[in-house]
């Protein structure tokens, strides 16, 4: 118990070091400009923002319309316990990249000109409709979880009326927007050097970022298991992470062919600073995780499955951020590492994510979904279960 | 519809007088002394390679990049020619500078309201009729202003002329599609700074090719979603009914 208030009170101290560095940072961003807070450059106009606020903060948020997909589309009900906790962090994620690119954008106040002035030839004008209609989705897929602690059951009743167009929506939607932070870097086929450039990278993001988003939701269990004191479910998690893995190879199989079809496996092999970068996001995220989380004695180990997706999401960033920055160095002429006030405003975001969704489980009814309602899914399923294995049994029993 | 302006500029002829940076500045009202490279005070600069001076400028595509990467439309082409930039609707996301395959917008990064700067070829003055103000100034016309088709003809004339002089290409001509700016020279474009490998078709295609599938993802992708719900659904009313049958079943038969 000493130990716990103890740690406690260290992570307390660090979130309030974090926030204040944070708040300082961003009043340097917004009174003092672009300039004094980044060491972004006319040469190098996207950084650390674009590059983990906005294409990894998407990217790991997959989870939530991986899973939704799973549970209402798929109608797989045993995975309705982690769903709550999964549209949750999705919805966080979303609602960061958009503080996030209040920070990075110019003219922060002029954000809402995308609704209505249009572009339609512009991947970021797609980009923004996509994440404005999938943020208002997911919070309508969270709602429940609100109007529950406030017993609006009518309200709720209205929202469960709509959630299979509205799942179908998100799914729609992430599918889109997913795919097009890749298809707003296809229009740099010179700037970007050749080992990530790819006409595939739309489909690239996209399984890269399902694979990414079970991970983040295995991580996110084992962290709020931890600081809710609550069981883990094993058993889905596992599950999770086969799915991973089975994106993992689709993603692997398809970049090996891509590197194939455009002749540049040699530049795997060339000394230079970008091929070692892409060895470290390849080894990381795909061959370790891959051969961890393939093996039944791994998944099946809280720990091993832990590790596992932890390579998994660190590897996903390592490529986004080789994508954004180590990709884009070459060409520009320029090197390019995030300021202090850059990375310290972007440590604060993920700090009031991780705040935000401890603050919310603790006081929503986030991981007791519908308790009643489980129970009773379990019951029958274990009556389907008892009278399936009847059958088989009664069936061999006629074949002999 | 008006003819297709551009600029013809010959560096075979530029002494490196500077008078079309001044010319600029006057024009589009911009502070500074003279400037050696691009920056919001300096549409146009001249960088020296050796004697030879290289006028920087915006190209002014046919199918500007950065006018399809513009989530709100702040940059358009203009159908005379100039490629322009309405303060007004931009938001700040430098996606313009991100995706120019020539490295030309520039941004205030010092102001905390900042915009975009990038030569507007004087489409103002073009609107009245009137050349732009940098082709004035040149004293020695190594920037000639005038309509694309001629002035195409009129570089590859000059090379005709004297092909012993002139690098065998005309730079603009094919770049990226093509561009409003047209380039001479006599030393090869890639030795003095000029991006050599510019595809010649305009980027927009490529972010286009992916664009265009979404009404197709959308529909197809929809109907799909719909069906798989309906499938998966329709089994779980037929698995919870044959439960409810199997239990009345099981009761009625627990009662005999």
């Amino acid at each position: 118990m000493k130990k716990f208030l103890s740690t406690f009170g260290f992570w307390k101290v660090v979130a309030v070091a974090i926030i204040t560095t944070g708040l300082y940072s961003a009043y340097i961003r917004f009174f003092h400009g672009l300039g004094a807070s980044t060491n972004l450059n006319d040469q190098f106009p996207w950084g650390i923002w674009i590059g983990f606020d906005v294409l990894c903060g998407v990217g790991l948020a997959a989870g939530g319309f991986t899973l939704a997909a799973i549970v209402y589309i798929f109608n797989i009900k045993r995975f309705e316990p982690i769903i709550r906790p999964t549209i949750l962090t999705a919805f966080l994620g979303y609602v960061l990249v958009v503080v996030g690119l209040m920070f990075d954008l110019g003219r922060p106040l002029q954000i809402w000109h995308a609704i209505i002035m249009w572009n339609p030839r512009s991947v970021m004008f797609e980009v923004a409709w996509c994440v404005m209609l999938y943020t208002t989705v997911l919070a309508l897929e969270f709602s429940p979880v609100i109007l529950e602690r406030f017993k609006m059951i009518k309200t709720i009743k209205a929202v469960k009326r709509i959630s299979i167009p509205l799942i179908i929506l998100g799914v729609l939607l992430s599918t889109l927007h997913q795919s097009s932070l890749g298809s707003l870097y296809l229009i740099v086929p010179e700037k970007m050097y050749p080992l990530w450039y790819s006409p595939y990278m739309p489909v690239f993001f996209y399984t890269s970022a399902i694979a990414a988003g079970c991970g983040m939701i295995i991580f996110e269990s084992f962290l709020s298991s931890r600081a809710f004191k609550r069981g883990l479910e094993m058993n889905l998690l596992t599950e999770i992470s086969r799915v991973c893995v089975v994106m993992l190879a689709v993603y692997a199989t398809m970049k090996i062919m891509d590197l194939s079809d455009r002749k540049m496996f040699s530049l795997l092999f060339v000394p230079r600073f970008e091929t070692y970068m892409y060895w470290c996001e390849v080894i990381i995220g795909v061959i370790v995780p891959f051969a961890l989380l393939s093996q039944k004695r791994v998944r099946n180990n809280p720990t091993g499955l832990f590790i596992g997706a932890i390579f998994v999401v660190a590897g996903f960033v390592m490529n986004r951020m080789n994508i954004a920055i180590t990709g884009m160095e070459g060409w520009s002429g320029t090197s390019y590492f995030p300021s202090f006030t850059e990375f310290m405003i972007t440590v604060m975001i993920v700090t009031i994510g991780f705040i935000a969704f401890y603050l919310i489980a603790k006081y929503f009814p986030v991981f007791t979904h519908e308790e009643h309602h489980e129970e009773k899914e379990v019951a029958h399923a274990a009556i389907a279960w008892k009278r399936d294995i009847e059958s088989v049994s009664k069936m061999t029993e006629m074949r002999n | 519809m008006l003819k297709k302006k551009a600029m013809l500029i010959d560096l075979t002829l530029c002494v490196g007088c500077n008078a079309c940076q001044v010319a600029c500045k006057e024009v589009n009202k911009l502070s500074g002394d003279e400037e050696k490279t691009l920056s919001p005070t300096a549409y146009t600069a001249l960088q020296e390679y050796d004697g030879v001076f290289v006028r920087r400028m915006c190209q002014h595509c046919d199918d500007p990049t950065c006018a399809s990467v513009c989530p709100v439309g702040a940059l358009t082409k203009k159908s005379e020619g100039p490629v322009i930039y309405e303060v007004d609707k931009c938001i700040g996301c430098r996606y313009c500078m991100q995706a120019c395959p020539f490295q030309v917008p520039r941004y205030e990064w010092s102001s905390t309201y900042p915009r975009v700067h990038k030569c507007i070829m004087c489409h103002e003055r073009l609107a009245k009729g009137l050349p732009t103000a940098c082709s004035e100034a040149c004293p020695t016309g190594a920037t000639k202003f005038g309509d694309r088709d001629d002035l195409l003809k009129e570089a590859y004339e000059r090379i005709n002329a004297e092909p012993d002089k002139y690098v065998h290409k005309i730079y603009g001509e094919n770049e990226v599609g093509g561009t409003s700016i047209l380039y001479l020279s006599s030393v090869p474009f890639e030795n003095i700074g000029f991006h050599t490998t510019l595809q010649t078709t305009p980027l927009p295609q490529l972010t286009w090719n992916a664009l265009s599938k979404i009404p197709g993802v959308v529909s197809v992708g929809g109907v799909l979603l719909a069906g798989i719900w309906w499938i998966t659904n329709r089994r779980q009313e037929v698995q919870e009914y044959e439960r409810k049958m199997h239990d009345t079943n099981n009761s009625s038969n627990g009662k005999e």
